[in-house]
């Protein structure tokens, strides 16, 4: 159906070429007395396409303003993060000044175009250059753009400098691998325990170094659970190849960068259950809805399953390039009062825990070799061969 | 054709050299390995086309992947094979190959190669006269190993792994490892190599056109009365020489860590199971190298475009242009600029939040040349007496978008705007529509203005202006949309955007962008047909169809190697004498004598 759909648009455009080129043609018919038979714009071309000019000013317009009306509704929404409206109100400042330029220097540009279009009569006026009009137009950037910066860095240096002495900040470490998130949580320490991928082996995935007693109150989760209201410092690791977490709703993004640790923080402030009855959510999701029963109904004709209804969710996705499944890397992230949190993450256990029963269970046939492994691994940093191949073996028994 | 001698020096009148001498010009040494500066541009002309084909055919069909996913073409099958996409479905690596191979084909072989290459290798001798290049044999080499660059890139298409799938700003670990992506086996060794060499063929051609600019301008012409297209040219020279090395040496560096086992780039890597021995190096430093280059590449591309742009709305307004001096200025500026901001790039890389505060300050403060280009082109159309030929349509098309892109660069320069539209679908509508569709119709009104100097004949006008609105019209309608999903949140380099139900209100827009991208495409045959069919067929040019005051046109139809026949021409005056008044005429070459008491403008 597409393919026929686009061969068809691909014939009626052959017969518009074919019929434009007739056009032009027979518009040359008359003028073709002066100016004979050169290939040079003459006063016929120059008024159809003076016209043309003037038409497609418009054309920006009309197509600006259908674009803000049909398309407006689909950029981002509500903030849910404390620096968000900060964030928003930036960008909305920095949109009505690039609307107001474009619209002007756009009629400008096009207006001349039409009303200067060329003649024979017409002589054009020798005007080379003129200082005070250059140096307006260099002054009036100048300061406009020196109140955008100032307000930009302003806001920048607030979002991107992280004190790390504040207390009641929650740490969150973030590890990224091809093709999926997981999150750590520091625990009641506070504090994150190391971590490097040489230690990574069976449950332990992401390389939390167990001999740190730091880590041995670390919680490991695939779902983000934030408590609303609280800083949250994240700390983001990769395994293998670059990532970047990406979260539009609460307007964060750090790159993921294997071998080094980076850092962004915010304070979540609508729930995940607050988001859902935003206005701007409600109706997109009851959009969103409604396009996927139309495309369910395709394809329950065509014999396959219908798609599940959605309902809004926060989300991570990775936004740098990362390879062949990139599209589908997501981790639900879940907003919650501080006290349904605290439950949450109580009810999980400790990472220490499910990497001592694994220990057990792989100690039963092998008994010595398998329980000195994590320890050596621990005490010696680096002796990558041996290490690398124990890792190896033990991820593809599990 | 008349004979082509090596006379570059000769004084005597050369003609009738054809009566006196005998060359021994073949086939081979004129139209292949030719060292006539003006041949050697037609070749990177030819070159760009055939890229600029098969790189935008690229993004048709991936552009096609996006608005129906996963859906089955015919065209898929054949363009791709059963192996790239099996039963005629785009796999999701040849769909992250196919966007890696058009990046790197449209700005570096396209853009740079096919619109610097060709026009500063034309333009630079004529305009500023001199007989050829300072080195006819190093452009020779340059332009043939660009050939070989290009041979190698089209080549790497046909690995079986598939080509370089990491994005074209190739940033390692994926880069690195196979086993993070297939592409990044022998295709991205391809990759490397193709680049390594066109590298080499760009600084090449780049220090030619630096001493022939300084060195061979003809009597009369001052540094402050050429045109500005050999300004535009002159100092994307300059920043290529600068800024391509960097490149190489990242290249390099990537080289040896994907198969020597160093670790400049890499770091604690595990992958497929297995600890990677890698430690100490850090891929931010790749970025950092990267766009060292990267950045200003952004205009090495641009620069030409506009100066080319200069050029023709002068001419066709039949007015000086506004401003030169402030034009020479703002190119310096942009110049100076473009190599203190790559850091734009990589506010949210990691790198110290400090460095995002300088970077910010210096990339907002490009914007200040940027708007005195775009009012200076805007005053110059004023009262003018314009002459809408196409290659005036594409120029004025180009200042259209050139403000609609730069515009958006505000929100992208200021590192906290950037945190929640980085790497989305605003960038792509930001890059494309300020040096992507700028550059391209730079090089499109490039070529519709010096076609007849290249090939002694017209093209077809009528074509041109159908080629230009159609053009006109879809670019806005694929680009202008991409904002509105950017900043719905939708990142870039996605196979598809079904896997999250959030974006399914997208899909009508994505729809509609490629539609637009189709129809495009194919009204891009429009130029073809033109270009080839008028190169052959089309009407016989005069030696100065469009009345305009530089070099070049005083030089005769014909193409003889040494570009005059004559004596070089001598200068006396700058090339924007457009309707001066006290002339009978509305313009006046540069090689006309000042008359009695005729006043210089402080220009």
């Amino acid at each position: 159906m597409t393919s026929l759909l686009i061969i068809a648009v691909l014939v009626l455009l052959g017969i518009a070429i074919w019929q434009l080129t007739k056009i032009f043609h027979l518009t040359q018919v008359g003028s073709a007395t002066h100016n004979e038979n050169s290939e040079i714009a003459n006063d016929r071309d120059n008024n159809i396409n003076g016209y043309l000019m003037f038409a497609f000013v418009g054309f920006i317009y009309i197509f600006t303003i259908f674009s803000l009306i049909k398309w407006g509704h689909l950029v981002l929404g509500t903030p849910a993060s404390e620096h968000g409206p900060q964030y928003d109100n930036l960008m909305a400042i920095s949109m009505w000044l690039i609307f107001t330029v474009q619209t002007i220097t756009q009629f400008l540009l096009h207006y001349f175009a039409f009303k200067y279009r060329g003649n024979k009569e017409r002589v054009a006026f020798y005007y080379a250059d003129n200082d005070k009009l250059e140096f307006i137009w260099t002054i009036i950037p100048v300061i406009v753009l020196a109140g955008l910066i100032l307000y930009g860095l302003y806001a920048w240096t607030n979002i991107m400098f992280i004190d790390d002495e504040k207390e009641e900040a929650l740490y969150v470490e973030i590890y990224a691998k091809q093709f999926s998130w997981e999150a750590r949580y520091a625990g009641k320490d506070g504090v994150l325990g190391k971590a490097n991928i040489r230690y990574i082996e069976g449950v332990n995935t992401m390389g939390v170094d167990m001999s740190d007693p730091n880590a041995q109150d670390d919680i490991t989760a695939t779902e983000l659970h934030l408590p609303k209201g609280r800083k949250i410092i994240f700390k983001f690791r990769s395994q293998d190849v670059l990532h970047s977490a990406y979260f539009p709703h609460f307007r964060a993004q750090m790159n993921v960068v294997p071998g080094m640790v980076t850092q962004f923080g915010f304070t979540p402030t609508l729930t995940t259950a607050e988001m859902r009855e935003d206005p701007r959510i409600m109706d997109k999701v009851a959009n969103i809805n409604r396009i996927r029963s139309e495309k369910s109904a395709d394809l329950i004709a065509k014999g396959e399953s219908a798609l599940d209804p959605y309902s809004f969710d926060y989300l991570l996705l990775c936004n740098k390039i990362c390879g062949a499944s990139h599209y589908n890397m997501q981790m639900k992230v879940v907003v919650d009062e501080e006290d349904d949190f605290n439950e949450w993450l109580n009810g999980i256990k400790p990472l220490s825990a499910a990497v001592k029963e694994s220990q057990k269970e792989v100690a039963l046939p092998e008994i010595p070799v398998r329980t000195e492994v994590p320890n050596s691994t621990a005490d010696t940093i680096i002796t990558v061969p041996v290490d690398s191949t124990s890792v190896s073996q033990v991820i593809r028994r599990n | 054709m008349s004979a082509a001698g090596h006379e570059i020096q000769g004084e005597h009148d050369h003609h009738d050299a054809h009566d006196h001498h005998h060359h021994k010009d073949t086939f081979i040494t004129k139209y292949i390995f030719s060292i006539d500066h003006k041949m050697i541009a037609k070749q990177y002309l030819l070159t760009g086309i055939i890229m600029g084909i098969i790189g935008i055919m690229m993004s048709i069909l991936f552009r096609m992947q996006l608005a129906w996913p996963e859906e089955s073409f015919t065209i898929f099958k054949v363009l791709l094979g059963e192996d790239f996409a099996p039963n005629g479905v785009m796999r999701n690596d040849i769909y992250l190959a196919l966007v890696t191979i058009h990046g790197t084909i449209m700005v570096f072989f396209v853009l740079t190669a096919g619109l610097s290459g060709t026009f500063s290798n034309l333009l630079i001798p004529l305009q500023i006269g001199a007989r050829d290049m300072a080195s006819g044999f190093m452009n020779m080499i340059s332009y043939w190993l660009f050939f070989l660059s290009s041979v190698i890139m089209i080549l790497s298409l046909f690995v079986e792994a598939g080509p370089a799938s990491a994005g074209w700003t190739i940033y390692p670990p994926l880069s690195a490892l196979p086993q993070a992506i297939g592409g990044s086996g022998a295709g991205m060794t391809l990759w490397l190599v193709s680049m390594a060499i066109f590298i080499a063929s760009s600084l090449m051609g780049s220090l030619n056109y630096v001493v022939t600019v300084i060195n061979l301008r003809t009597k009369g012409m001052s540094m402050t009365r050429l045109p500005l297209t050999i300004w535009a040219f002159f100092i994307t020279a300059v920043i290529g020489i600068l800024s391509f090395p960097v490149l190489l040496s990242a290249a390099l560096l990537l080289i040896f860590d994907r198969s020597f086992g160093t670790s400049f780039f890499l770091s604690d890597i595990f992958i497929a199971g297995e600890a990677l021995h890698y430690q100490g190096g850090s891929p931010v430093l790749f970025e950092h190298l990267f766009w060292f280059l990267g950045h200003p590449e952004v205009y090495i591309v641009l620069l030409p475009a506009l100066g080319i742009t200069s050029e023709i709305i002068a001419t066709n307004s039949r007015k000086p242009i506004f401003g030169y001096r402030a034009m020479i200025a703002s190119i310096l500026a942009i110049a100076f600029l473009s190599t203190i901001v790559w850091g734009h790039h990589m506010f949210i890389s990691g790198m110290n939040p400090f460095l995002g505060s300088v970077f910010t300050f210096t990339t907002l403060l490009i914007a200040i040349p940027s708007a005195v280009k775009a009012f200076n082109y805007i005053t110059t159309l004023w009262r003018g007496n314009l002459q809408l030929n196409p290659a005036m349509l594409f120029s004025i098309g180009l200042v259209s978008t050139f403000i609609t892109g730069g515009l958006t660069g505000i929100i992208l320069g200021d590192s906290t705007l950037d945190i929640n539209v980085h790497d989305t679908y605003f960038v792509v509508a930001h890059f494309h529509l300020v040096m992507g569709i700028s550059a391209l119709y730079g090089l499109f009104a490039g070529v519709y203005h010096w076609f007849p100097k290249m090939f002694g004949r017209m093209m077809n006008k009528n074509l041109g202006y159908i080629h230009f609105w159609v053009t006109a019209v879809c670019a806005y309608g694929v680009f202008f949309p991409m904002h509105f999903i950017g900043m719905a949140g939708l990142p870039r380099r996605y196979y598809t955007n079904t896997a999250f139900p959030l974006f399914d209100d997208l899909q009508d827009v994505n729809v509609i962008i490629t539609m637009f991208a189709i129809i495009g495409g194919i009204f891009q045959l429009v130029f073809l047909w033109n270009f080839f069919y008028s190169i052959f067929k089309g009407k016989r040019a005069v030696m100065n169809p469009w009345k305009s005051n530089t070099l070049e046109w005083t030089a005769p139809v014909e193409h003889i190697h040494g570009n005059w026949p004559g004596a070089i021409p001598e200068v006396y005056r700058w090339p924007y004498d457009y309707s001066k008044p006290g002339h009978d005429d509305d313009f006046v070459p540069q090689n006309i004598p000042m008359k009695e008491n005729e006043e210089e403008l402080h220009h």
